[in-house]
């Protein structure tokens, strides 16, 4: 084959098969979402009359104050939970790095959560939260940091810091096991010149550790951030938006446009929104990763 | 090599068609039905055998979903033409928006005519629009008064309350004595579930959602409506739980014996009576919701469910078969358990009020003043906006006039 083409026509060869696919699952989609957005488009089973309304959809969704709300609110889910699962994940993966008895059984089990479709945990921990017979009342109860049961995802004030707490169990084992492959490239005899040189835990973590696994982190910070920025499953079962709104996240209102007031014109513009927000967090990313060292 | 291809090609056409002439006399009809409150999916499978018995011909798939999940999947199966329903379970708050869109047939031409009569007009609410007929009736339900007898008797209370006024008086009185903490339990989850009850609450206190079509739920008895499920919030009357409860989580704290009084739909007379389900069976009455002193004696919200046919089927006829079986009187009046008749004549049968004659009694109070929410294309966004509004004052976030004030600003936005 080399002979016949050079260098650069056979990378497009190889990436031809990968290009199609893409265009016709995600181009294709994308381009006829944003002709959409700029229509007065809507569902129905009989032929209409579809016009252009220019940026009429994007004023009526920008003009909306719940929706600018709601924009808000993603953006502090987004960065609450992918916080709490860098924290918690490199925390747990440098446990599993360390050599003790089972370690491989605990490696394999710290997985489950993520195993788990979003739906059923959704579903487990609205039990777990609930106001009468839940195990977190039972518990917080029992130890004494509560004295009667009481209501969470009913409670405006904390219910989105609960649904946090359930995307964040469920997503950390992915931040764990990319920072434990990660952590098993950092070498040791740099670890050990660095005690051996009086360095303590900490200061060897962040002086050499992190910066070592930084790359792989901001990879899957990216990833979990652009998927937080979009979430719509777990609250969807969870709370569905309530209570009084206080969950109701940007993509709520794409399908909400969408599928309960069936104006795809409309709808799509919210989606196209929330994707541009989506683009200029992957791009802030990517700068912080450049800035920090020079790859990626 | 060709060979082969070949004869692996001509084995397939002709298992095909095979296939094809056995099957070719029977046709299956595909039917989206709810699996919440009414009858049970026990309930609807039973009847669908019976219907298939007698129509060997049909075969009918059914497929039960959650009230929340019914209208995105009619509307998402519209797109799917002959691939999608033949015949949808539908609520009284669509058929505008569904008829506007052209997701259902009309099938005015094959309803008998002497029907109109022998059937509850609230029943036909639920499938008109504008002159024409989407569906046949199927759940004529509304949202009851239920008490605990026991609790009722402990407190010395001789009858259910007649008004709402009443309603807090008497609970009020359960509280003070120790016999429940919280005697009223409620469905105030962010719902359309909520709507029902304020809707029932507002109609009694003589509330409008809309005057000449201008939004009116910010004046008079609807204000008042909200103000009265605030109050019995502050006052303590009321679950604070109500605020996340759906119909089930009522029904569970009440049959639990942890509320004196609910609201909730027909169903949860015959589940609340249940000893397997409930621990406080043959200690449940039932009542139409109470009235308000000098403009209403009793109030109810139409809540009731149609089935029709989506427009893309490719089997009308079959559906329309299958709908009838469903909706006429003799299959209505043998499961009557769950959800009561659609037919007049049917409430003074055996079947139908045999052990549940208080629930009969009630249906023949409430099914008289059954309101509507507002039969408008736009209905699911002006409930959504409400839902929210209503939210915030349950919360005590907002008070009931400027809520219900955004709101009303919010639903003139609507484009």
């Amino acid at each position: 084959m080399g002979s016949f083409f050079g260098a650069k026509q056979q990378k497009w060869l190889l990436l031809a098969p990968a290009i199609l696919v893409l265009s016709l699952i995600s181009f294709v989609p994308f381009l006829k979402t944003l002709w959409l957005s700029f229509t007065d488009s809507e569902i129905s089973a009989l032929p209409t009359v579809v016009s252009f309304i220019g940026l009429e959809n994007y004023h009526y969704a920008l003009t909306d104050p719940d929706f600018v709300h709601s924009l808000g609110r993603t953006l502090y889910f987004t960065f609450s939970s992918v916080a709490a699962e860098v924290v918690l994940g490199v925390g747990v993966a440098l446990l599993l790095n360390q050599q003790f008895k089972g370690r491989t059984l605990i490696r394999a089990l710290i997985i489950l959560p993520w195993a788990i479709p979003t739906i059923v945990n959704a579903v487990t921990w609205r039990l777990i939260y609930n106001p009468d017979y839940g195990a977190l009342n039972a518990l917080l109860l029992q130890i004494g940091l509560i004295s009667e049961y009481r209501s969470w995802l009913g409670d405006p004030a904390v219910a989105m810091n609960m649904v946090i707490l359930a995307d964040v169990w469920k997503n950390f084992p992915l931040v764990a096991y990319v920072a434990l492959a990660a952590l098993q490239t950092v070498p040791m005899d740099m670890l050990n010149a660095a005690r051996l040189e009086g360095a303590g835990a900490w200061r060897r973590f962040y002086k050499i550790t992190l910066p070592w696994i930084i790359g792989p982190l901001l990879v899957i910070i990216v990833l979990r951030s652009v998927e937080a920025f979009r979430v719509f499953d777990i609250i969807y079962v969870m709370t569905r938006g309530g209570p009084a709104n206080q969950t109701k996240t940007a993509s709520f209102y794409v399908y909400q446009e969408y599928f309960s007031y069936l104006r795809s014109g409309s709808g799509s513009s919210y989606a196209i929104i929330v994707a541009l927000i989506s683009i200029i967090l992957i791009f802030g990313y990517y700068k912080a990763a450049k800035r920090q060292n020079g790859t990626l | 090599m060709k060979l082969k291809k070949l004869l692996v090609a001509s084995t397939l056409v002709a298992l095909t068609s095979a296939m094809q002439a056995a099957t070719a006399a029977e046709t299956t009809i595909k039917a989206l039905f709810m699996s919440q409150a009414a009858y049970s999916e026990d309930n609807v499978k039973s009847m669908t055998a019976a219907f298939e018995k007698s129509n060997p011909e049909i075969k009918v798939n059914l497929e039960f979903v959650p009230y929340d999940a019914l209208h995105s999947k009619i509307v998402a199966a519209s797109g799917a033409g002959a691939q999608g329903y033949d015949v949808v379970l539908f609520d009284v708050i669509w058929p505008a928006e569904f008829a506007k869109r052209g997701f259902l047939l009309d099938v005015t031409e094959r309803i008998p005519t002497d029907y109109s009569s022998q059937i509850f007009p609230g029943a036909w609410t639920t499938v008109e629009f504008a002159g024409k007929r989407y569906g046949m009736p199927w759940i004529l339900d509304t949202k009851y008064l239920f008490y605990n007898t026991a609790m009722l008797a402990k407190a010395g209370i001789d009858t259910p309350p007649t008004t709402w006024d009443e309603l807090l008086v008497q609970a009020k009185i359960i509280k003070d004595k120790g016999i429940v903490k919280y005697p009223l339990v409620w469905n105030w989850s962010q719902s359309e579930g909520m709507i029902c009850d304020y809707t029932t609450i507002m109609s009694a206190m003589g509330g409008e959602f809309f005057v000449d079509g201008k939004p009116a739920f910010n004046k008079g008895g609807a204000v008042k409506a909200l103000n009265y499920m605030r109050g019995s919030l502050d006052s303590g009357l009321t679950n604070p739980s109500s605020r996340e409860f759906s119909e089930e989580d009522v029904r569970r704290v009440f049959s639990n014996g942890e509320a004196a009084f609910a609201l909730n739909w027909t169903y949860m007379n015959a589940l609340a009576n249940d000893p397997k389900e409930s621990k406080i069976a043959g200690k449940v009455g039932i009542v139409a919701a109470p009235g308000s002193k000098g403009i209403s004696t009793a109030s109810a919200v139409n809540g009731s469910m149609g089935l029709g046919i989506p427009s893309g089927s490719a089997h009308p006829d079959q559906a329309w078969a299958f709908i009838s079986h469903l909706t006429k009187a003799s299959t209505q009046e043998k499961f009557a358990k769950l959800s009561l008749p659609i037919w007049k004549d049917s409430y003074s049968t055996a079947a139908v009020t045999e052990g549940q004659q208080s629930l009969v009694a009630a249906a023949n109070n409430a099914i008289a003043v059954m309101y509507p929410r507002p039969l408008v294309q736009s209905y699911a966004e002006i409930s959504d906006i409400l839902q929210v509004r209503i939210h915030e004052v349950l919360l005590g976030q907002n008070d009931a006039q400027s809520a219900l004030d955004a709101a009303s600003k919010k639903v003139a936005r609507i484009r």
